[in-house]
């Protein structure tokens, strides 16, 4: 019972990342309708960049924190321009081709400047952590837990209640009508690219010290986001965050319980059962086209 | 050669020199590849050059015909190899058993894969095939006691009587040669056809009679087949395989080889193949260090994306379509011949309390109405009355919320939209769906394949039929032209022509004189009435009030989702609660401000 506590704890922190990142891969799909198979290597950048900042140029954690985040906000806006926006108006194909090609490039092009060992990143307390009763709460894993709550409340009030939100959120919901009301729909397609990058970023960074900083932690962490997304119903944000948190736990019990080396299979297989038998996901509507 | 490829006889003689010169080429080739002398470094270059040619050949079916995305082609190639691998060191089968072992499995599990995603669509599929990959990769890595872990499998034997490098290659160049064959033919195929429709085009596809989940999942495991067919031949080549030959950076090289060359064509994967192996070896220098070599992939993955579209192949096509014209017919079209099945009820169509809600919306609440044999009936109604709703509903479109949906006494309501257009429902769109790669005459021949359609004792009889459709509505002298050079009014007549050509029970138009110019209105007024007068009947949907009254002889009127008005045309139209329903008001009482 102890350890299953102490599972709980740690699959709702993992748990926690998959949901930030699958709330970038959300975002964006209702801006492009495009899912961005490029959202996991945000999170491997930024971890990177905070490597670059705080371990090599031993900059002051916060100060690291800021720069990576602008870095991350810099890349949404390359990223946006070079390989979204040149092909906006052809079928989603090539726009998926071309996210993946950017995928590519930007954890290969990280391996040739950074090299293939993984790197370690220390945590943002210095204090480890508090045993409470039987379970103890690593400090990384309850900064993971209560950044994600508070990103998600400011989500909340921003699409809710802020001008800016609301056009945000009519250009995903009908670009045409949205541009006829004086809305510039290119600029936020840009803000929601500069936002999910953030956002993925974040992720990256709280999950470095959890994990070892590597090249593979980008597509490892976007598979299971995607596989939330899934999960919670594509396009819902409730569901992207619900089915994150589910498969974090799904996955630390099945390491525990199951098996180590196939941790990482598990997501798959919720994926496939899911797609089988609700692929409308938790709280998604069937997809649907307009004849 | 295929029906479509040479339609005439005059046109299968001159195909001929074609074919015999591609199998002059290919013989040569393979002699070649036996005969050259080069050392063993060229040699394996060739091998593996020819090997990943046929994996990536599945691509083109995949994405360039069906335009379905597969990115775990890595892990079919890896399967077909290690199906080798294993089969002749552990368990000592023949190589042959082997291969064909390996692709019955590799068969299952990419129609497997493909039947569990298909339905999703393109996003589901890209996510679920890279989860695939990673899954497959983890498996040969950790099931240590059957694939022998990172480790590999080594000193793979090759087949009696190719056990030389040069007779490997020359093997691998026939097979290649043949798969070649066999992938170029597809596209002028019925199954390629389904296809080019499902890529192109997948409702109208669907609504042409076209299953478009089989043909998904066909290209798909046809594409993991081939996939293990060149895995299994790289094994042979190399006489060692390992998980790291596999990853999913190895299936984003067979995308980047597909999309180099252009997907379109087998043409086009063999020159992406080449260019991919053979350059790189070239640039030795960039395997150096690690990373350097794949995010010039990545990069030229996204550069292709944009600036070349349709590949080098696709490039080189454009340049040449000038003279790459199909021939002309040379004998002319015979005339149109509609059979409607013939059956003693007098309704064609029977709609009973048919009803479709979207969420509290009742766009369609309870409509009944009834088209008798031969003749036009018209639905009416103005905006928002839900006349297209009904025609969605009508031809499967939308499930009903309720109501009985029975085409000569058949009920369709549980169908889905192909298997409707089996039971003989032809239906056109309001916003034209054609399917936008092919000519018209391509376009025609779908329609005319229609399962439960009119049968065909040749491809040229096929052909024959399809350009009397086209001819019937007076286009046939372009058939071999793309549908999108055609003007606007035209490409209607070709969405026409296609479901006149499956000879439909009851052909349902939406607004087909929507967006039309005065002369092809009258045009199409008099198609239509050259339609009704072979016996088929037709209901149409329009806002042309002029040639509603001109062609239908019975209307049935809807306002709000419910039918307001059911009868002869001219008593229909004279009935006030119509006319206020188009006019807002009685004709005789003043209008509500």
């Amino acid at each position: 019972m102890d350890l299953a506590l102490q599972l709980l704890f740690t699959g709702f922190g993992i748990g926690a990342v998959y949901a930030l990142v699958a709330l970038g891969f959300v975002l964006i799909f209702r801006a492009t309708n495009v899912v961005n198979f490029a959202q996991g290597e945000f999170s491997m950048v930024a971890a990177y960049l905070m490597v670059v900042c705080a371990v090599d140029l031993e900059l002051p954690y916060w100060l690291s924190f800021l720069i990576a985040l602008a870095g991350m906000a810099l890349l949404g806006i390359v990223f946006n321009l070079g390989v979204y926006y040149p092909l906006r108006n052809r079928s989603f194909l090539p726009v998926i081709i071309a996210t993946i090609g950017a995928s590519i490039f930007l954890s290969n092009a990280v391996l040739a400047l950074y090299g293939p060992q993984p790197q370690a990143l220390q945590g943002w307390f210095d204090t480890p952590g508090i045993q409470a009763g039987p379970v103890y709460l690593d400090s990384q894993y309850l900064l993971i837990i209560g950044v994600t709550l508070l990103l998600v409340l400011f989500q909340y009030w921003f699409f809710e209640h802020t001008l800016l939100g609301k056009k945000m959120q009519a250009t995903s919901q009908d670009k045409e009508m949205a541009s006829l009301l004086g809305i510039k729909v290119s600029s936020m397609i840009m803000l929601t690219f500069v936002y999910s990058a953030v956002l993925g970023g974040i992720a990256g960074i709280l999950v470095a010290p959890v994990l070892f900083v590597s090249i593979q932690m980008g597509s490892t962490i976007a598979l299971k986001a995607f596989a939330a997304t899934i999960i919670g119903g594509f396009g819902d944000v409730t569901g992207a965050i619900i089915g994150g948190l589910a498969l974090g736990i799904i996955e630390t019990f099945g390491a525990a319980y199951i098996s180590v080396p196939y941790k990482d299979g598990f997501a798959f297989l919720v994926l496939i059962a899911f797609l089988v038998f609700r692929p409308q996901g938790l709280f998604g509507e069937r997809v649907a086209e307009k004849a | 050669m295929s029906a479509l490829a040479q339609p005439t006889r005059s046109v299968r003689a001159r195909a001929l020199p074609g074919m015999l010169a591609y199998i002059a080429l290919a013989a040569l080739a393979t002699a070649a590849a036996f005969l050259a002398p080069v050392d063993d470094y060229i040699l394996h270059i060739l091998i593996e050059t020819a090997t990943y040619a046929i994996a990536v050949f599945g691509l083109t079916v995949v994405l360039g015909l069906c335009g379905q995305i597969n990115l775990a082609q890595a892990a079919f190639f890896g399967f077909g190899a290690y199906a080798v691998g294993l089969g002749t060191v552990d368990l000592h089968l023949n190589f042959w058993v082997a291969i064909l072992l390996g692709g019955v499995l590799v068969a299952v599990l990419g129609a497997l894969l493909g039947l569990t995603t298909l339905r999703l669509g393109g996003h589901y599929l890209a996510m679920v095939t890279i989860s695939f990959q990673q899954i497959v990769t983890l498996v040969l890595t950790n099931w240590i006691a059957v694939t022998h872990g990172p480790d590999g499998v080594a000193s793979i034997g090759r087949p009696l009587f190719f056990t030389s490098s040069h007779a490997y290659l020359a093997l691998c160049v026939l097979i290649l040669a043949l798969v070649g064959t066999l992938v170029w033919r597809l596209p002028q195929t019925r199954l390629g056809r389904a296809m080019r429709a499902v890529r192109d085009n997948e409702l109208a596809a669907s609504v042409a009679g076209i299953d478009t989940y089989k043909t998904k999942v066909a290209a798909f495991a046809l594409c993991a087949v081939l996939g293990g067919l060149g895995g299994s031949l790289f094994a042979g080549g190399f006489a060692y395989v390992s998980p790291d030959q596999f990853s999913f950076s190895e299936s984003i090289v067979f995308l980047t080889m597909v999309l180099l060359g252009g997907a379109a064509s087998p043409i086009g994967a063999l020159i992406g193949t080449t260019l991919l192996i053979v350059l790189p070896e070239t640039l030795r220098f960039l395997k150096d260090r690690p990373g350097e070599y794949l995010a010039i992939y990545g990069l030229a993955v996204i550069l292709i994306i944009r600036f070349m579209p349709d590949g080098m192949w696709g490039f080189i096509k454009s340049l040449a379509a000038a003279w790459m014209r199909a021939p002309p017919f040379t004998e002319p079209a015979p005339e149109l011949m509609l059979a409607p099945a013939a059956s003693s009820a007098t309704d064609v169509l029977d709609v009973e309390n048919l009803a479709k809600y979207f969420g509290g919306l009742k766009a369609v609440d309870g409509v009944t109405f009834h088209i008798k044999r031969g003749g036009v009936h018209a639905l009416i109604g103005p905006n928002g009355s839900g006349k297209t709703t009904t025609l969605n509903v009508l031809s499967g479109l939308y499930t009903p919320s309720a109501g009985k949906i029975l085409l000569d006494g058949r009920d369709l309501t549980a169908l889905a939209p192909h298997a409707r257009t089996a039971a003989g429902l032809g239906r056109t769109f309001q916003n034209i769906r054609l399917f936008r790669s092919m000519t018209a005459l391509e376009n025609v021949v779908i329609g005319a394949e229609r399962p439960g359609g009119p049968a065909y004792k040749s491809g040229d009889e096929l052909i024959l039929h399809a350009r009397a459709a086209l001819a019937f509505v007076g286009l046939e002298a372009r058939a071999q032209d793309l549908v999108t050079s055609f003007s606007y009014g035209h490409q209607r007549l070709i969405e026409i022509a296609r479901a006149l050509a499956g000879n439909p029970t009851l052909l349902l138009l939406d607004e087909p004189a929507a967006g039309l110019n005065s002369t092809e209105k009258h045009e199409l007024r008099d198609l239509l009435k050259r339609i009704a007068a072979k016996g088929l009947t037709i209901l149409i949907i329009d806002h042309d009030m002029t040639l509603v009254a001109d062609v239908a002889e019975q209307i049935t009127v809807l306002n709000f989702g419910k039918r307001i008005a059911d009868g002869r045309a001219a008593d229909v139209l004279r009935q006030p609660d119509v006319i206020a329903a188009y006019l807002g008001s009685e004709p005789d009482a003043p209008a509500h401000a």
